[in-house]
């Protein structure tokens, strides 16, 4: 690991552990749980899309299967939260080389159309053999660990945000590996890549399956946070929304799917004084970031440290 | 160690290889030439894997490698450039050459993710490899630089670089020469001479730089029209008159064409 992602990640849990002691309103907090649950779908789809370059509209789709599973399996069969989590998760994985078997053929345009048609059609699935249908369904057990359930807004604050840590200390690590490596030699090159002896459909699918474990994983500890879920939260909406995540903190850096989670999910809060006029401040603030920060809030906020520091030498 | 046996391959109706068969002797540097279009680049991307061919066999080592595609290809060691050179450009210089590591490395997802001791171990490993590798081709002061910033000539280098960086027995290089100058070929024709010498790399050049041919290849054979006319020593093709009308023939047109604008 670089000594400036050691850095960020040691930031990072200093805000985490410091946030409920400044600010422990449980208002912050859940926002604070919402970005969190959030930021982890969008590293996967950075991994996904800006590392690997595989495009995917279909997160939405891991995403519920993730909160339904584990959500069915602890509520209709009893199983301990924890173990339906991560049960969920073999699921989504299992539905990841499903779906990418056949979709990771197709490249750009035709990839994110079928991955969009996935999201949908477990959209559909939810909606129609779903308990509950489109209404949902309700009384999900929290989370808890050896028979102690964590069901205060700072517990869930801090369990989530540990993991968010976790993930991105995984990710980060995988990135700067020999398979990180190899994906970002994907996103170059395919033929070179084939002509390196790398398994590069085997690479994709491994991928794939990763960001669609981490949608799982935070589609269940969103199902058990709210403990209320229903289909309205797992549509292409949703997909769209961690994609704009993940392309306003700049698609070709981790932090980026951190620092774009936040942004997108705090916005709309802040946004709250302009009562009706919300959506046209919010959609506004994106155009214009996009419009002047092409690459994305922390590639161009790195470019603007580099250039500090480069005054700072000069001066010396 | 290669043998080339009898192979066809048309593209919708038309026949860009017929029915070529040849042999790769150990250690040898063997030159493909021929005027464009003569189908020499289809033949290494058949023998490389990224086309089938319709009839006809590949052995290396003794081994029929047609079916099994460019990677378990490269796997059993045969490596090589592109024509078009496709560097990894958005990576730096050694990242580059890491890549070309992978198929001998192993970490998986898990023990990467979580920095095992054994993936420390072998992360270091392909970092003095590569350096190494980088310093042989004599792009050690390049390393930290994004590939795609590279001159022309150092890419293509770079290029050979990657391929060595996967073991190979057996490299293929498609027109290394291209679009560089007198000094960059000599020294292209220098690491490809080493690399046969010292590291034991059987070399297959397609190339159109005839001096640079003429100077390291130990076999040529010709192509024209998708058909072998010719194959020898260098001296022997040079002497060669259904090469020389290949090649001249190839020229008049080219004269013709010129003394249109006065």
């Amino acid at each position: 690991m670089k000594k400036e992602d050691f850095l960020s990640l040691l930031i990072l849990v200093f805000f985490v552990v410091l946030l409920p002691v400044i600010s422990g309103n449980t208002y912050t907090l859940t926002v604070g749980i919402f970005s969190g649950i959030n930021a982890l779908v969008a590293i996967g789809l950075c991994i996904l899309m800006g590392y690997a370059g595989q495009v995917s509209l279909g997160q939405a789709g891991f995403y519920g299967i993730g909160a339904y599973v584990s959500s069915i399996l602890s509520v209709h069969m009893g199983f301990p939260v924890v173990i339906s989590t991560i049960l969920a998760m073999g699921i989504s994985a299992i539905a990841a080389v499903i779906l990418a078997v056949p979709a990771l053929r197709l490249k750009g345009h035709y990839l994110a159309v079928a991955t969009l048609g996935f999201g949908e059609i477990i959209y559909i699935i939810l909606n129609e053999w779903g308990p509950g249908g489109p209404s949902g369904f309700g009384d999900i057990p929290h989370f808890g660990f050896f028979g102690y359930a964590i069901d205060s807004t700072q517990g869930y604050f801090y369990l989530i945000w540990g993991i968010v840590a976790v993930i991105m200390f995984f990710s980060i690590n995988l990135i700067q590996s020999r398979t990180g490596r190899a994906l970002r030699a994907i996103h170059d090159s395919e033929m070179a890549c084939n002509a390196m002896g790398l398994n590069v459909t085997a690479i994709k699918i491994k991928v794939f399956i990763l960001s669609a474990v981490y949608a799982s994983l935070a589609g269940s500890l969103y199902a058990h946070y709210v403990t209320f879920i229903s289909p309205s939260s797992f549509s292409l909406f949703y997909s769209i929304l961690v994609l704009t995540m993940v392309i306003v903190g700049g698609i070709s850096n981790l932090w980026g799917a951190i620092i774009g989670a936040v942004v997108i999910t705090v916005l709309p809060e802040l946004l709250r004084k302009f009562e009706e006029l919300d959506v046209l401040v919010y959609g506004l603030i994106l155009t214009l970031s996009l419009m002047f920060f092409r690459k994305g809030l922390v590639p161009i906020l790195i470019d603007k440290i580099k250039k500090l520091r480069g005054f700072a030498f000069a001066k010396r | 160690m290669l043998s080339v046996k009898e192979i066809w391959k048309s593209f919708g109706g038309l026949i860009a290889l017929r029915n070529i068969s040849f042999d790769v002797e150990q250690g040898h540097i063997k030159a493909l030439i021929g005027p464009n279009g003569a189908g020499k680049t289809t033949l290494l991307n058949i023998v490389s894997g990224i086309h089938q061919p319709d009839k006809g066999e590949v052995m290396f080592s003794g081994e029929k490698i047609i079916r099994l595609g460019p990677s378990r290809i490269a796997r059993k060691g045969i490596s090589r450039t592109f024509q078009h050179v496709e560097l990894f450009g958005n990576m730096t210089v050694l990242e580059n050459i890491m890549v070309g590591r992978y198929a001998k490395t192993k970490a998986g997802f898990f023990s990467s993710g979580f920095k095992f001791p054994s993936v420390m171990r072998e992360e270091r490993e392909i970092q003095r490899k590569s350096e190494e590798i980088l310093n042989y081709i004599n792009l050690g002061h390049r390393k930290d630089e994004v590939a795609s910033n590279l001159p022309i000539g150092e890419q293509r280098i770079l290029e050979i670089g990657r391929a060595l960086a996967t073991g190979p027995r057996l490299i293929l290089l498609d027109e290394p020469a291209a679009g560089l100058n007198i000094k960059e070929t000599r020294d292209l024709g220098e690491i490809i001479r080493k690399i046969r010498d010292e590291l034991k790399i059987t070399v297959v050049l397609v190339e159109h730089d005839m001096d640079l041919v003429m100077r390291i290849s130990d076999s040529v054979t010709v192509l024209n029209f998708g058909e072998v006319i010719a194959e020898g020593t260098p001296l022997e093709i040079q002497k060669n008159p259904e090469v020389i009308v290949a090649y001249l023939g190839e020229e008049e047109e080219m004269q013709g064409g010129y003394s249109a604008h006065p």
